[in-house]
């Protein structure tokens, strides 16, 4: 047993870590030590909880915990990095659910059943919060792990008047939540059971709403949910190590959330509320000029010849898991005396820097590996450009179509490169659903086909 | 038009103005090739190859000089060659315009019209026929093969069963074209190379080979317009022979490629730098025939040094290759003065008006300066980005002035109604949020994703709700929930925390 004074010591020092945690992750170097930071932290919390005064049942705690742990390291083991953003989403929706549980279990508690007047109204209000973030959160994420796992069609689901729908059903919440304040004992259950369901039911619509493009702004925002989640279960708790920590992941979803909604040239809030591409005001401009395609061998020529080259790979990349060829080629390539260096577009893929994932599993140094900013003033002197499985990042119609949906969005200007050539399955659109004028320039040659398999015959004939 | 190629004279030159593959060109360009017997004997060419590619064969020097009307020679002239020559005949070779004044003149009294190969301007355009680099390429190239030769040491270090064997150190002085050839063939023998160029801008491509550049702590680039070095100041050649000094003692194989067209090779290598190097040690000086940059370098000549340092002033020419080379350089000049059928003398083109240097009997010498090397646009700073910003920064004042006075009043209402407790709380997280924002600005893009899994592992904080949830009976609702709360948060934290590290763990320099 340890004394209060100490556990909020040990919370403090959490606390500390955990900030230290995530400062850490500022560069690759010291991001490892950042994550033994986490895990002490982490340590050194549950410890210092289940070692304090009020913990019974140290026994069913310590099962839970075994169990769990085992489910974590087969998931983290076994899972590839390509599906690196169906994990993380998944996880988000057990971070709602505890929060929905917490929530519930708080509401149970008798030392709340014990409180009145003041107390008691702010508890249940924080309750209430609590499991309303939680189902959210929970929810939602189990659907955006739906979307990128495929099992869901990534298309947003829209229909009228939903904005409409939604605000009612918030506020119907409100009004459950007025009652529940009102209900004395644990008789407020029923209506905490009803706004869960409705907050379940608003989680599934907010994200059913979004575009497959979007997904990185989704899993972020959840991401961001779940930390608030936790905040408010530390409010109903009284715990300010759960206050700290939640507000912190919170924080950080939120600002991965505003950088990725950035990169794409659009408003946070028209990304939550609103599906992509909600039909374009006017009519885009007609692409002129045809799409040429071209061979493999006849790539590996060009490649052949280039000084430089710029490597874009997009979700088609990791579609593929085309990462370890590309590398393959990279390092052919380099040894000819080539500069190669990827550039990479802040939302390529479905989750904010998962290029930099692949491309890190398959040993690329990432050195050479440069954000959009950095390589886009290089491209006009770059003699080829690969665009590997990528296609609204490297869109021209962003710039210079204000029809577009897409407008505005800051693009990898890769047509002022000598040469483009674009790998991808089909003349399909993107996720954004639109037409890529991009693959009807002059420079540009399209290399039809699976990426991996396309960049493994390149590679066969370099 | 008849293109003829007589034999080399000169008793040290085994290259040939023309191979086999290189008639083929001629004649497929439309001239009709003569080529003295036995011309290409020392390049390992035979007559027999000459006539199969469709040359005829000339019996002497004599009979190609008085029957053709375009002379590919590697050499210049010497007096006897001139006077076989005809009036307007187009001769290509070596010349040295800049110190061979005499026998400009007596070209030009011949009224012959000479093309030194050695000044066609170095501009991208001339680049195919640019002698002088794809010469220096294999001098490059061939230093480092004779220095291997002579060093008597592996280049490469190896780990064996018997022994470790160390790499060898190379030095390769001016980095040129023969100086990264020689970087290129060192570093592929799995030598250690540095190089050392006055002009800063050749560093980027050193470093592209693989070698490593070494400079002096003086800021001072020789650079110059026409691409070659200039002269340095004192100081820095102090500083340059200090450097040096260093070298000799550690290097084993130094390799020298400074020479300034028409002018004596500067004195890099001077008599204390040998004295300073390791017995076995080698020096290959590609500037031997224009004064060596060695001081003890002897033109033509291996010898070795008291202390054992084998100096090397005589390279094999590489005769087939560099004659192949050579060759084609002189094809793509045809090439561009109109192939046979429209064969043309333009004065007014920038490479031929060069290179001319007798024209219609005059010397035509020296010619006009012509900048090469690539000029890098000067960069410009623009000062008015402060202006710029004035307005909206403005504009912001105020806003941040009305939000201020939104949260103070949120704050105060909360204060009105809420236990002091839940102010303590309050203040934590808002403070927490504030700790949040400024540390995840931080976060380098290309972490993004280890951050979520990361943010996501703490999260699963939310555990401790559980653990302190969780009641001593198991029939207890309260225990059940708590425990399902604790093994998907347990999940989240083991998970996240793997995961995060498997990730990271990839991420390599």
């Amino acid at each position: 047993m340890i004394s209060g004074q100490i556990q909020t010591a040990a919370y403090l020092f959490a606390s500390i870590l955990f900030i230290l945690s995530l400062g850490g992750l500022s560069s690759q170097e010291s991001a490892k030590r950042g994550v033994y930071y986490g895990i002490l932290g982490m340590i050194i919390a549950i410890l210092s909880t289940v070692l304090g005064e009020n913990v019974h049942g140290h026994i069913y705690i310590i099962i839970a915990i075994a169990i769990a742990s085992i489910i974590g390291i087969v998931l983290a083991r076994k899972v590839e990095m390509t599906s690196m953003p169906q994990l993380v989403a998944i996880l988000h929706s057990f971070v709602g659910l505890a929060a929905v549980l917490v929530g519930f279990g708080s509401y149970l508690d008798p030392h709340t059943q014990a409180l009145e007047g003041v107390d008691r109204n702010i508890h249940l209000v924080e309750v209430f919060i609590g499991v309303f973030i939680g189902a959210i959160t929970f929810t939602g994420s189990v659907v955006a792990w739906g979307k990128l796992e495929g099992k869901i069609r990534s298309k947003p689901l829209v229909y009228p008047g939903r904005h409409l729908v939604n605000i009612l059903l918030v506020i119907t919440c409100f009004v459950l939540g007025y009652f529940f304040t009102l209900d004395a004992g644990i008789a407020g259950i029923t209506h905490l059971y009803i706004m869960t369901a409705i907050a379940s039911f608003i989680g599934v619509m907010l994200v059913m709403a979004i575009g497959g493009a979007d997904m990185p702004v989704v899993v972020s925002m959840l991401n961001s949910y779940s930390g608030w989640a936790a905040a408010a279960a530390g409010f109903m708790l009284g715990n300010d190590l759960l206050i700290i920590t939640g507000a912190l992941v919170g924080s950080s979803g939120a600002i991965l959330s505003i950088i990725m909604c950035k990169a794409m040239n659009r408003s946070f809030l028209s990304v939550i509320f609103g599906g992509f591409g909600s039909a374009p005001s006017g009519v885009t401009k007609a692409i002129e000029g045809e799409a040429v395609s071209i061979e493999h061998a006849a790539v590996a020529t060009m490649l052949g010849k280039a000084k430089s080259v710029v490597i874009v790979p997009g979700y088609g990349m990791a579609v593929a898991k085309a990462q370890y060829p590309v590398n393959s080629m990279v390092e052919k390539l380099k040894s000819d005396g080539k500069e190669v260096r990827f550039g990479i577009h802040p939302v390529a893929g479905r989750l904010p820097g998962h290029m930099n994932v692949l491309l890190a599993e398959a040993n690329v140094s990432y050195d050479i590996v440069l954000e959009m900013d950095e390589i886009n003033d290089d491209l006009p002197q770059t003699d080829i450009v690969l665009v590997i499985g990528a296609n609204d990042i490297v869109n021209p119609g962003a710039l210079d179509d204000e029809n577009s949906p897409i407008y505005g969005m800051p693009v990898l200007e890769v047509w002022n490169a000598k040469q483009v050539i674009v790998m991808k399955r089909s003349m399909a659109t993107g996720y954004a659903g639109v037409q890529n004028p991009l693959f009807f320039k002059e420079n540009t040659r399209m290399l039809y086909g699976d990426a991996k398999m396309s960049v493994e015959k390149i590679n066969g004939h370099l | 038009m008849i293109v003829g190629i007589p034999q080399e004279t000169q008793a040290n030159e085994d290259r040939v103005g023309a191979t086999p593959k290189t008639v083929k060109r001629l004649i497929k360009q439309g001239f009709e090739v003569l080529i003295e017997e036995g011309a290409g004997r020392r390049a390992n060419y035979t007559d027999q190859a000459y006539s199969e590619a469709g040359a005829t064969i000339a019996p002497s020097a004599k009979a190609v000089f008085s029957d053709s009307d375009i002379i590919l020679k590697v050499q210049a002239v010497n007096e006897n060659e001139v006077s076989m020559m005809q009036e307007n005949q187009v001769m290509l070779s070596y010349l040295s315009p800049a110190t061979n004044t005499a026998l400009l003149e007596s070209l030009a009294a011949k009224r012959v019209n000479a093309i030194a190969m050695d000044a066609i301007p170095r501009i991208s355009r001339a680049q195919k026929m640019d002698v002088l680099s794809s010469m220096a390429n294999i001098a490059g190239y061939r230093a480092v093969i004779e220095s291997a030769n002579h060093y008597g040491r592996f280049l490469n270090g190896q780990i064996t069963a018997a022994g470790k064997v160390e790499p060898a150190k190379v030095l390769v002085i001016g980095a040129g074209v023969a100086g990264l050839a020689a970087i290129g063939a060192a570093r592929s023998l799995g030598a250690i190379v540095r190089a050392f160029d006055t002009r800063m801008e050749v560093a980027e491509q050193i470093e592209s080979m693989g070698a490593e550049f070494l400079t002096v702590d003086i800021k001072e680039d020789g650079s110059t317009d026409s691409g070659y070095s200039k002269v340095m100041s004192q100081a820095f050649i102090d500083a340059e022979m200090e450097l040096f000094l260093e070298q000799a003692k550690e290097v084993d194989i130094i390799i020298t490629t400074a020479q300034i067209p028409g002018r004596q090779a500067p004195k890099l290598v001077l008599d204390y730098h040998v004295a300073a190097m390791k017995s076995g040690s080698v020096i290959v000086d590609l500037a031997a025939s224009t004064g060596g940059n060695c001081v003890l370098t002897r033109d033509g000549e291996i010898y070795t040094t008291e202390n054992g340092v084998t100096i090397i002033g005589k390279l094999d020419q590489l005769p087939a290759q560099a004659s192949q080379l050579y060759g084609n350089n002189l094809c793509h000049l045809l090439d561009d003065m109109g192939k046979n059928d429209d064969f043309r003398i333009d004065m007014n083109d920038d490479v031929i008006k060069r290179a001319m240097v007798t024209y219609n009997g005059k010397v035509n010498w020296p010619p006009e300066p012509l900048p090469v090397s690539p000029q890098k646009p000067k960069t410009v700073v623009v000062e008015n980005k402060t202006t710029h910003k004035a307005k909206p920064e403005k504009k912001q004042g105020w806003t941040t002035i009305i939000s201020l006075i939104g949260i103070a009043l949120f704050l105060y209402l909360v204060a009105l109604i809420a236990p002091p407790e839940f102010m303590g709380h309050f203040t934590v997280f808002v403070l927490a949020v504030f700790v949040g924002w400024q540390v995840i600005w931080n976060v380098s893009h290309s972490l993004h994703t280890p951050l979520m899994a990361v943010t996501n592992a703490i999260s699963g904080i939310i555990i401790i709700g559980g653990l302190l949830q969780t009641q001593s009976k198991l029939s207890d609702t309260m225990t059940i929930i708590a425990f399902i709360a604790i093994l998907v948060a347990t999940i989240n934290i083991v998970g996240g925390f793997l995961v995060t590290h498997r990730m990271l763990k990839m991420f390599r320099k």
